[in-house]
């Protein structure tokens, strides 16, 4: 007996500690921040203390005078360079020229005004305060409907409204179901809420830096960013550089969740400056830069209106949203709303739907794409309303979602929005996560308490949740009106020594890629896990890719990985039979190695390591046999991947201080094959946190005239360990079908599934005291507030 | 974020740093654990033109005994306090708060003189030291002088040392024979106190023979609750009688209305706080 044949197949599946953690945990890596380049200058930036006024005047001059200073430039002194907005999601959105650097006018506190460039960072700080800049104050809205009103001040006032677009989608005009008219009208149950998705900030550990350099008429770009390939793309196209000489480096990134999904105005400005002074530049932002200008997620009212029949069937869903722009439209912050707007429908089966969003500009930071960028708000509204039904009708809500959600045997299902669920099994998440949570005893305690009026009170939280992932077919890209496709690339290197160099066009920062992508090579081409390197984020090694967001990397950028290693094994085939002196025809590719069909496994044959040896040396290749293995392959997804679960939530309710505190939380997730069972557990700890914060925690504030007065860590709350619960994480499998991995994307779902969870345990809690909502993040006060019978 | 440009200095004795501070005038800043004066630098909300680090002078730190009190060195970190026998035997109330200062990184850099001298009035020590009776041992160009917690917190961010001043020790009456107890209610762990009460509670015989109750964040400075421990005095150790007083907490108090919470919910907070802390203190189940 030999092992050989059961390791490599071994590999997916198994808890592999990560490759990256060693360099990562001991912080000897490169960071944008360690690049450090001879004759390097630093940049400091201006930021307007103003949410909206002219630029009467910025004058750098008396900057120049401070030591060490190089040069300064305001908008004016650079050339206009408009910030991308690669998402005009309707033909007559208003779409605003957004500047690096402010030219007139400035639109939101935090905005750039002037650049100062000197030979250390202090010094370019210090003279920050001689740049004299006068202001005159322009009329300020950050209030979404009242920005809507007549009369209200322009946030652009070119444009004579602060409506960028409105977008709709109705199931009767696109013929995917019938008509919410007709569906409300006979409904025995209409229920009508309003639910506030309030402004978060994507909190990634690593502030962003980028070092721009100029070498020759190359550039080089150096940035803690998710999206080194749309960024050089987008690069070449804002500052007219031709984009074979624009390289762009994304070494390792500490985090992004969206929130470097985004061309910003820093790297803009480093870019511009690099070029007009023919040096290195570098900017790095503190966290209070970051917090204030980077760009913030969320921030929607949702109107909701849902009919229902008496024995709680689902009969119609109308959503009407506004979604908050900021003063600008970044990358794809117009489409934000969109990637919500096939998934109010979620779990269920209905047949009546309409969607329609208003994107609005006030004097705020842009929003844009954070963690789950849409679905997690229409997650959040539908489940929230679900067990509004299941008050109303005093049912259970758990039953109300069974008596409505796709069947497990209904897969394909093309749903009311017009998506095509591949897979799922609802009823066996859900049936899991109940039993791991103690449902039956939980509800039980739940009724002890509310009978002995405890103080403390119980509140359980459901939510069922499915979400698009695996971003994204292009063809519907492309019929979304967004700028780009949704394919994805890998090559395959093999080394002459039998190791394997692969390339991932996806852009990690901290998803692990390394090693799952080493895994699925491991599995492929029966090599040893070890020896296989992933090499990512830089366009010169990486030259074509669409990065890493919308849980795609192992979705999309996973099944072009599988293509190429198949096509390394398809060009290495005529190699090895040469080698074994047979026909190709009669060879099998098994646990690594070639031999002729029906060979017992104990003959070695040959390895792609003897065939990558021999097409080194090229002595004795076939005639017309290329002497490479390589491969690349790009793969564009037909659908989605639609992953799922049943996330249960226990909290306690404090009902003299308001406090709420999470006991027992339970998420049974459905990604699909899991390629490494480590990796899964902690994007969904890291997903629930993130999304447990939403729910009671974080909450970006903005006051009446544009100022963040949450612009620290110490006014906008993070929860650390201390605050969290021990999380219950557990599977069920149901493997993407037509897929060779299986896979469905994890990177969202926890931050997706939570917030309604906990919420609805918030609710849930205080039902006997006449509370039907508290308004995110549900803060003692908050709590205390609706108690009390007040506004919450 | 990167400060404005400042002058070091690193006396070795307290001495030497007076003589320093002094010959400097308001624009110098003392530096103890840094774990406020640090951010308000890089923040640039304060532009010192020399920072006169106390790091260097031994004797600024440890806890030791004289008489009837506890004598904690100034620079003593919250580690410190968190690990001394002597504060766990004499002042739990003390090692009770610290153990809640923001985090285990502020915690082994943070110090009691650092946190007092800088009398946030969120800060947990200050309403502590107010509970305790502690005193405070300051240091100046005329030499020594004391001043009883009651008198040191003059206002917001202020104390009643001069330029040229140093803390440098706090005096914490041994209490034997005291039940204590630090309420906090923050957000999130590391956060400050949206409020906090510090109670100590003698019992004799079934009563509350002596009881001292001290706010935190209820005001420009931490605030004694009086009326809370006059209607303690000499009441009867019960759950009721315990809510009664509490009832009074937020009286003479002027909480402020921020991003974190509103007037109204610390004034209600200081109730329930007040009432769980005492009875905690007093050992009493205050259902």
């Amino acid at each position: 007996m030999t092992v050989t044949d059961e390791r490599p197949a071994a590999e997916v599946g198994a808890a592999r500690r990560r490759k990256e953690d060693a360099r990562l945990i001991t912080g000897r890596t490169m960071w944008t921040e360690n690049v450090a380049l001879p004759g390097m200058l630093h940049l400091a930036i201006l930021r307007s203390p103003m949410a909206h006024a002219r630029l009467v005047r910025v004058d750098t001059a008396p900057a120049l005078r401070e030591p060490g200073v190089v040069a300064a430039f305001s908008g004016r002194d650079l050339p206009a360079m408009g910030l991308p907005c690669a998402w005009p999601v309707t033909e007559d959105m208003v779409h605003p020229d957004h500047p690096a650097l402010a030219v007139d006018e400035v639109r939101h506190v935090g905005e750039p005004v002037a650049v100062v460039v000197a030979r250390d960072r202090a010094s370019a700080v210090d003279a920050l305060a001689a740049v004299d800049v006068e202001y005159e104050p322009l009329p300020v809205v950050t209030d979404m409907e009242q920005a809507l009103a007549d009369g209200a001040p322009l946030v652009h006032r070119d444009k004579g409204t602060n409506k960028s677009y409105t977008w709709v989608f109705d199931s009767a005009a696109a013929g995917t179901g019938g008509s919410t008219e007709e569906a409300f009208a006979n409904a025995p149950v209409v229920l009508r809420r309003r639910y506030v998705q309030q402004r978060l900030i994507p909190s990634f550990m690593e502030p962003r830096s980028v070092v721009a350099d100029p070498t020759g008429d190359q550039y080089t770009v150096w940035s803690a960013t998710q999206i080194p390939h749309i960024l050089r793309f987008l690069l070449s196209v804002v500052t007219g550089t031709p984009e074979h000489k624009v390289r762009v480096v994304a070494p390792d990134v500490g985090g992004g969740f969206g929130g470097k999904l985004q061309v910003t105005p820093e790297e803009v400005i480093a870019f511009a400056v690099a070029q007009k002074l023919g040096k290195p530049v570098k900017y790095t932002e503190t966290r209070s830069d970051s917090l204030l200008s980077a760009h913030h997620g969320r921030d929607q009212i949702q109107d909701i209106e849902l009919a229902a029949d008496r024995d709680g069937k689902v009969l119609g869903l109308r959503v009407k949203l506004l979604a908050n722009m900021g003063a600008y439209l970044g990358l794809v912050t117009p489409g934000v709303p969109l990637l919500g707007a096939f998934m109010y429908n979620a779990i269920y089966k209905f047949p009546a739907y309409r969607f329609e969003c208003t994107g609005v500009f006030t004097n705020t930071t842009i929003t844009d794409a954070y963690r789950g960028a849409g679905r997690p708000e229409a997650t959040y509204a539908i489940e929230r309303i679900m067990d509004e039904l299941a008050a109303e009708l005093g049912l259970d809500p758990v039953e109300v979602r069974r008596r409505n959600w796709i069947g497990h045997d209904e897969f394909p299902f093309t749903t009311v929005a017009g998506l095509t669920y591949d897979s799922g099994n609802y009823e066996a998440a859900t049936e899991k996560a109940l039993s791991l949570f103690g449902y039956d005893a939980l509800r039980e305690e739940q009724k002890r308490r509310r009978e002995s009026r405890d103080r403390v009170q119980l509140g359980i939280g459901v939510s069922t949740y499915t979400e698009m992932c695996g971003l994204a077919p292009s063809r519907v890209l492309g019929s979304l009106r967004y700028g780009a496709g949704g394919w994805e690339t890998a090559s395959v290197r093999m080394l002459p020594t039998g190791k394997v160099e692969v390339v991932t066009g996806t852009s990690p920062h901290g998803q692990s890629h390394e090693t799952a992508w080493s895994q699925i090579v491991a599995d492929q081409l029966g090599v040893a896990f070890e020896d296989v390197e992933v090499l990512h984020g830089d366009t010169r090694t990486s030259h074509k890719g669409l990065d890493t967001y919308g849980s795609r990397s192992l979705a999309v950028g996973g099944i072009a990985l599988v293509n190429a290693c198949q096509k390394v094994i398809e060009k290495a085939k005529p190699v090895a039979a040469h080698l074994l002196e047979c026909d190709v025809n009669d060879l099998e590719f098994r646990g690594g190695a070639f031999r002729v069909r029906g060979t017992p496994t104990e003959e070695p044959g040959k390895t792609l390591a003897d065939c990558a040896l021999a097409v080194f040396a090229a002595h004795d290749l076939p005639d017309g046999v290329e002497p490479s293995l390589d491969a690349d392959a790009t793969f564009d997804p037909e659908n989605f991947s639609f992953p799922h679960g049943t996330h249960l939530c226990a909290v306690e309710v404090d009902t003299e201080t308001g406090r709420v505190s999470i006991r027992s939380y339970v998420a049974v997730d459905d990604v699909g094959r899991v390629v490494n069972p480590l990796i899964v557990e902690g994007q969904v700890h890291g997903g629930v946190v993130q999304g447990i914060a939403q729910a009671l925690f974080e909450e970006a504030v903005y006051d009446a005239d544009g100022n963040l007065l949450t612009g620290t860590f110490v006014d906008y709350t993070l929860p650390s360990a201390a605050d969290l619960p021990d999380v219950v994480s557990d599977r069920t499998e149901t493997p993407a079908p037509g897929h060779p991995l299986g896979t469905k994307g994890v990177g969202e779902a926890g931050t997706i599934a939570s917030t309604p969870a906990v919420v609805n345990a918030v609710v849930d809690a205080l039902r006997p005291y006449g509370v039907n909502d508290i308004r995110m993040p549900c803060t003692p006060e908050r709590v205390w507030r609706a108690l009390q019978g007040g506004a919450s | 974020m990167i400060p404005s440009a400042f002058d070091y200095a690193r006396p070795s004795t307290v001495q030497e740093a007076v003589r320093i501070l002094s010959e400097a005038g308001e624009d110098a800043k003392v530096l103890a654990g840094g774990q406020s004066l640090i951010p308000v630098l890089r923040l640039r909300l304060a532009a010192p033109s020399l920072l006169v680090d106390l790091g260097g002078i031994a004797e600024l730190r440890g806890v030791s005994e004289s008489g009837d009190e506890l004598v904690i060195g100034a620079m003593t970190r919250h580690a410190d306090i968190l690990r001394d026998p002597l504060v766990a035997r004499y002042a739990p109330l003390l090692a009770q708060a610290t153990a809640t200062v923001a985090d285990r990184q502020v915690r082994h850099l943070g110090t009691i003189g650092g946190s007092l001298s800088h009398a946030d009035p969120a800060g947990d020590l200050p309403s502590v030291s107010l509970a305790l009776d502690a005193v405070m041992t300051i240091a100046g160009p005329a030499g020594e002088r004391s001043v009883p917690a009651s008198e040191f917190f003059v206002d917001y961010l202020t104390t009643a040392m001069q330029p040229g001043e140093v803390l440098v020790a706090v005096r914490v009456p041994k209490r034997e024979g005291w039940g204590t107890h630090y309420e906090k209610f923050n957000r999130v762990a590391q956060a400050w106190a949206l409020v906090g009460v510090a109670a100590a509670v003698r019992r004799e015989n079934g009563s509350i023979a002596e009881a001292r109750v001290a706010l935190t964040n209820m005001g420009t400075t931490p605030l004694r609750a009086t009326a809370v421990e006059q209607a303690l005095a000499g009441a009867l150790a019960s759950a009721d009688a315990i809510a009664s007083a509490a009832a009074s907490a937020a009286e003479g108090t002027s909480p402020s209305s921020d991003v974190s919470a509103s007037a109204e919910y610390r004034t209600h907070l200081a109730k329930v706080l007040t009432r769980r802390a005492v009875a905690a203190a007093g050992g009493i189940d205050a259902a």
